[in-house]
């Protein structure tokens, strides 16, 4: 009898754990998420303090880290840490456009090539493989040279090299739903095109655009960093990531360290706090794993 | 009269026939069984009665007319997996009232549970998204069902009781069904007469 107690409060002792367990995941996913978009929003009000980041002060030249300045300062006397920041939250901005424009591309090519299917699809599908096989970088220096570089350039060129990958996932996820058994019964049910395409097709989809997007991000904010970096991508006074790296490396050689590493690190972070918040975004709008 | 008519299908010009002139009829209130092997054709068969598939060759009517190619269709088909024929993203509920609104004699007659509703189909059994789909069906529109293996691996209990509520349904409504199996008990049980794959693709 005590042994019959003691077992089923074992149990349940047991299923209470379990049940903490999955609450914790959920909640440690819900608080990453939380988390990202804090950070980013933080990020992003930098480009409030751009003119204050431009300040310079000869008295404080090429200063090393310091409580005062935790990024140091520069050959003019600028504060890193504000430089950094907002060149970050330029590059942000650039990054947001650039990706939101490429996964755009991204879905309507793939929505028309599933929807239309036959000629059209090949034809967009060897577009695909066209820009796939191309060297990314390469494409993208000559698309950002021919736009005439600054803004519009990096925006241009990223988001006409970005989208082939993103525009196959959705054409395979349209083929794929599109066959699916409930979406053929749906229409025997009596349900429109529109309707099915509203309810089953979209739904299924969403996600993964959305997915898509946000990992498109870092890619875009990278490629920014580095179009800077070579010189056709944002101008000096438009101190994005890339800009300030590229001018740091013109100082190392000579033991000013700070300058390349901290804005390099904190670009690093950004990156892979968008890379966090796909992921985990994937993990909660897929219903499989939204409940463990 | 649902009626299949010297009907062909391949999936494409270079794959073999998986039919070639087979004709079926079946009538209101008749329940008939389709006998076969694996892999022989059985759901390809089914698939093109039920409108899902275009036949290559001869023609599916029903009363004399084909099958209508919009709205709602009096033919339908019951799957194998249900789990593939719920969408993973919508609740049972809203798969469950995708085409009507089941009377609740019949969810009492199948045991649904008014709690899964709001549940996503990867949270119930097979047993119990089978019984989901086939309350989805039973719209007083449907005049035959194609039951596709409906049964086949589902446990001995809910394999009973699905076919009593269908039984007693069909023959409420005279629904005329195409019962496709390879066990045959099942369809000396359930069945009014039942086609041999083999012998009938011999003998055409």
């Amino acid at each position: 009898m005590n042994l019959e107690v003691s077992r089923s409060s074992t149990l349940w002792s047991r299923v209470g754990l379990a049940r903490q367990r999955v609450f914790d995941r959920r909640r440690q996913t819900l608080f990453l998420i939380v988390f990202c978009v804090l950070c980013l929003g933080v990020i992003l009000t930098g480009s409030a303090r751009a003119a204050v980041a431009n300040q310079t002060n000869l008295s404080e030249r090429n200063q090393a880290p310091s409580w005062a300045h935790p990024f140091g300062t520069d050959w003019l006397g600028r504060d890193m840490l504000l430089r950094t920041w907002s060149g970050l939250s330029l590059s942000l901005q650039v990054g947001f456009l650039a990706a939101l424009f490429s996964s755009l591309i991204g879905l309507l090519i793939g929505l028309t090539a599933a929807t239309l299917g036959g000629a059209v699809d090949a034809f967009f599908s060897w577009w695909i493989d066209v820009f796939l096989s191309l060297p990314h970088m390469v494409v993208l220096i000559l698309l950002a040279f021919v736009s005439g570089g600054g803004l519009n350039g990096v925006v241009i060129s990223v988001a006409l090299t970005h989208w082939p990958s993103l525009a196959r996932v959705i054409r395979a996820e349209v083929y794929q739903v599109r066959s699916a058994d409930y979406v053929q019964l749906s229409a025997k049910l009596g349900r429109s095109s529109f309707w099915v395409a509203r309810h089953h097709i979209l739904p299924h989809i969403w996600p993964q655009f959305l997915v898509g997007l946000i990992l498109l991000f870092p890619h875009a904010i990278l490629h920014e960093a580095g179009i800077t970096f070579i010189g056709i991508g944002l101008s000096p006074h438009q101190p994005a990531i890339g800009i300030i790296l590229a001018e740091s490396m013109r100082h190392l050689s000579t033991g000013y360290w700070w300058l390349a590493v901290l804005p390099g690190a904190a670009l690093l972070v950004m990156v892979k706090l968008f890379d966090i918040l796909g992921e985990n975004g994937r993990a909660l709008l897929d219903p499989r794993t939204a409940q463990e | 009269m649902l009626k299949a008519e010297r009907v062909s299908f391949r999936y494409s010009p270079n794959r073999p026939w998986i039919l070639q002139g087979f004709s079926l009829s079946i009538t209101p209130g008749e329940r008939v069984g389709l006998y076969g092997p694996s892999g022989c054709g059985k759901t390809t068969f089914g698939r093109v009665l039920a409108g899902y598939l275009q036949p290559i060759g001869g023609k599916v009517e029903l009363d004399g007319k084909p099958l209508p190619p919009k709205g709602y269709c009096p033919v339908q088909m019951i799957f194998q997996h249900p789990e593939l024929a719920i969408n993973p993203r919508w609740t049972i509920g809203k798969a469950l009232y995708e085409a009507y609104q089941p009377p609740p004699s019949l969810l009492e007659a199948l045991s649904l549970d008014l709690h899964w509703f709001e549940r996503f189909p990867h949270e119930l059994s097979n047993g119990e998204l089978q019984r989901i789909a086939v309350a989805r069906v039973l719209d007083p529109r449907t005049r035959y069902l194609i039951a596709d293996e409906m049964t086949t691996m589902l446990d001995a209990n809910t394999q009973a009781q699905l076919w009593q509520v269908l039984l007693d349904v069909a023959a409420q409504r005279q629904l005329g069904m195409l019962v496709i199996s390879h066990d045959r008990p099942l369809l000396e049980r359930v069945c009014t007469r039942i086609v041999d794959w083999a012998m009938e693709a011999q003998t055409t």
